[in-house]
């Protein structure tokens, strides 16, 4: 992916007014369909931000943020991860094994689950980083290929060997309640303090270390970058293996969170990392602004759930409107770097 | 080894193969005029979706291959000038592409049709499946070519067309000239952004063939994100055949082999969450097999010039 590129695609007004082309196209959509677009937009707005909903808009928005994060980060340096959805299994299934199967009390549990699921699914992402360092093969591509045989083969496990036969379903014994995620408000629990946590140590890599200053010169240029004395290759591996252990984090906080277990398709249904990596891409990996757009999509997409039930709208109209406004984002800004 | 590979194997493997051959050849034709196109995913989806909806309305299968190409071609119009005109990064705009289709024909399956997940009615005309007594007597090639949908036949004889067309036509010419070279095919008096656009709705074109395959040449339903990975192998057929339509077809081939592989397997008792891998394996094996000789500053450059 051209680095320079993808990094100037925010000016001021370019965001607000991709929010205003998406929302007229769709309006236009939701009016074609015989329906009102004023109370479908109300009720996406009251759907997500009335105060008793709060609580499950941040719980979907906690993953949704992490994801953002996890493409954020190597799109910064002008990478892109798109195996978000296997490292997010990974990491999910390990916590949920991990619970089952260490002697241990739940908090310390708990924290292991969370470690070793950040470690299973950074060094998973890694391998896609050393497929481009060692092989040349575009990490674009191994990351996402990578992805597949992660989602079979934890569906494999869930369905066969691991499998909780006391219920129908592919999924793992629930874990004991000690080593749960503490609540702070029903549904949602300290998993939103953990990613604040990760989020603001993102943020703080970005603007105050010497990682992070060599990431955003990659970004903007990689050639300078490297004849700056950055080793690449290496920092290709680095940054793969945080962007997947924050997967992993994600996946572990809605396992050891919301789940309690691992259910086959449950973590790649809510397609949290696709959502995330248009969130991240709106604001070119910039993490102030990628993790503001997660928010956006989290209440776009919780929103979504009110107005289906309040208006018969399907609520996939809000992966339309984050697509519309992806691409009018991209093209827009090539109309203006064409002008410049 | 021969009882492992029966006709009937050979058969579906093929009747399965043609979307992603299809992808695979949209994909070359904007990789040769310097459009990296990765959108086969939801090319393929919108093409599927508009097949059925063109089959269920006019009453026709040959209505719903052309409803899927004239739906893909417009989809298509996206990249077209997105990536060409208002000069966008190639890859955000597929990403978006992606996305959209998927959410687009989710939403007008439940608007249009008031189902969710798969949509399933008489009324939806599959392909019919040419049938010659001649050819299907042949081994190989009839194990091949018996049964198989008009597409499945057109795709082949495409990869064919487009392979003269690229190599041996001064329009092929000058087609690769601007993928090579944009600054002096321009000298030479191509239009080069007419060329990318008109080869990337040519693409388009291709993929809805390839949707209509998918939802009318054998299952005859549409269900959701039902192109599942085909437009992701075909990207990597690509790569693996360096835009050369041969060899990309090769490429396609051996996906084709590897998922008869997984079929089999399947049939011997393993579980479908395992061997419905294998395809992606085997390429991405082969992927890095084939990119460990070159040199890797070279494929960064391709891939960023591309980008």
């Amino acid at each position: 992916m051209n680095a320079s590129s993808v990094h100037r695609l925010p000016r001021i007004p370019a965001v607000p007014l991709a929010i205003l082309t998406g929302a007229l196209l769709g309006a236009l959509l939701i009016f074609i369909s015989g329906h009102n677009p004023a109370s479908a937009y109300w009720a996406i707005l009251v759907g997500a931000l009335a105060p008793g909903n709060l609580p499950d808009m941040l719980n979907w928005a906690v993953p949704l943020v992490g994801m953002t994060l996890v493409a954020a980060l190597p799109l910064r340096g002008g990478m892109v991860n798109l195996g978000g959805d296997g490292q997010l299994v990974i990491g999910g299934l390990v916590a949920a094994l991990v619970p089952l199967y260490l002697p241990a009390p739940g908090p310390v549990a708990a924290a292991a689950a969370i470690l070793a699921a950040m470690l299973a699914s950074g060094l998973y992402a890694s391998l896609a980083a050393w497929g481009e360092t060692r092989f040349g093969v575009p990490m674009l591509i191994s990351s996402l290929l990578l992805s597949y045989p992660a989602v079979g083969i934890a569906s494999y496990i869930v369905g066969f060997p691991l499998r909780d036969t006391t219920t129908g379903l592919a999924e793992t014994v629930m874990i004991p309640r000690s080593a749960r995620l503490p609540m702070i408000v029903e549904p949602l629990n300290i998993g939103l303090i953990l990613m604040a946590i990760a989020a603001a140590l993102v943020v703080f890599a970005d603007r105050r270390t010497v990682g992070g200053y060599e990431l955003r010169m990659r970004g903007l240029n990689a050639h300078f970058a490297a004849y700056g004395g950055v080793a690449l290759d290496s920092q290709t591996m680095r940054i793969m293996f945080i962007s997947g252990a924050i997967a992993g984090l994600v996946g572990a906080i809605i396992v050891l969170g919301s789940q309690y277990r691992f259910q086959d398709g449950a973590l790649v249904t809510p397609s949290y990392t696709w959502s995330g990596l248009m969130a991240a891409l709106l604001a070119s990996g910039e993490p102030v602004g990628a993790i503001g757009a997660g928010v956006f999509f989290a209440i776009l997409q919780t929103g979504g759930f009110a107005m289906e039930r309040d208006t018969a709208i399907p609520r996939v109209l809000t992966m339309v409107l984050q697509a519309i406004i992806i691409l009018f984002l991209a093209i827009r800004h090539g109309a203006g770097r064409r002008a410049s | 080894m021969m009882s492992f590979i029966t006709p009937s194997l050979v058969n579906s493997a093929v009747q399965a193969m043609t979307p992603i051959l299809l992808a695979t050849l949209a994909g070359v034709l904007c990789g040769r005029v310097g459009v990296f196109n990765m959108a086969m995913e939801g090319q393929l989806l919108v093409g599927a979706f508009a097949a059925v909806v063109g089959s269920y309305f006019l009453g026709s299968a040959v209505g719903g291959v052309a409803a899927a190409i004239v739906a893909t071609v417009v989809f298509s119009l996206i990249l077209a000038y997105g990536a060409t005109v208002f000069r966008g990064d190639s890859v955000v705009i597929c990403i978006g592409m992606n996305l959209l289709a998927s959410g687009l024909t989710a939403f007008l399956l439940r608007q249009i049709f008031g189902v969710s997940g798969t949509f399933d009615d008489p009324r939806i005309v599959g392909l019919e499946k040419i049938r010659i007594a001649a050819i299907n007597a042949v081994p190989w090639i009839g194990w091949i070519f018996s049964r198989q949908t008009a597409i499945t036949w057109a795709s082949w004889f495409l990869v064919a067309i487009i392979t003269i067309v690229m190599f041996r036509t001064p329009v092929g010419l000058r087609l690769r000239g601007v993928g090579e070279d944009p600054d002096a095919a321009e000298t030479m008096g191509v239009d080069v952004m007419r060329y990318r656009i008109v080869t990337v709705l040519i693409a388009g074109a291709l993929t809805g063939l390839g949707g209509a395959q998918l939802s009318l040449g054998g299952v005859d339903v549409f269900s959701e994100d039902m192109s599942g990975g085909r437009g992701w192998i075909a990207v990597v057929a690509v790569m693996l055949g360096r835009n050369h339509p041969l060899w990309a077809s090769l490429a396609c081939v051996l996906f084709g082999a590897s998922d008869s592989l997984s079929v089999r397997l399947q049939g011997e008792g393993l579980p479908n969450q395992l061997t419905d891998i294998v395809p992606y394996v085997v390429t991405l094996a082969a992927l890095a097999i084939s990119r460990r000789r070159r040199q890797k500053k070279a494929v960064t450059e391709t891939i960023t010039a591309h980008a």
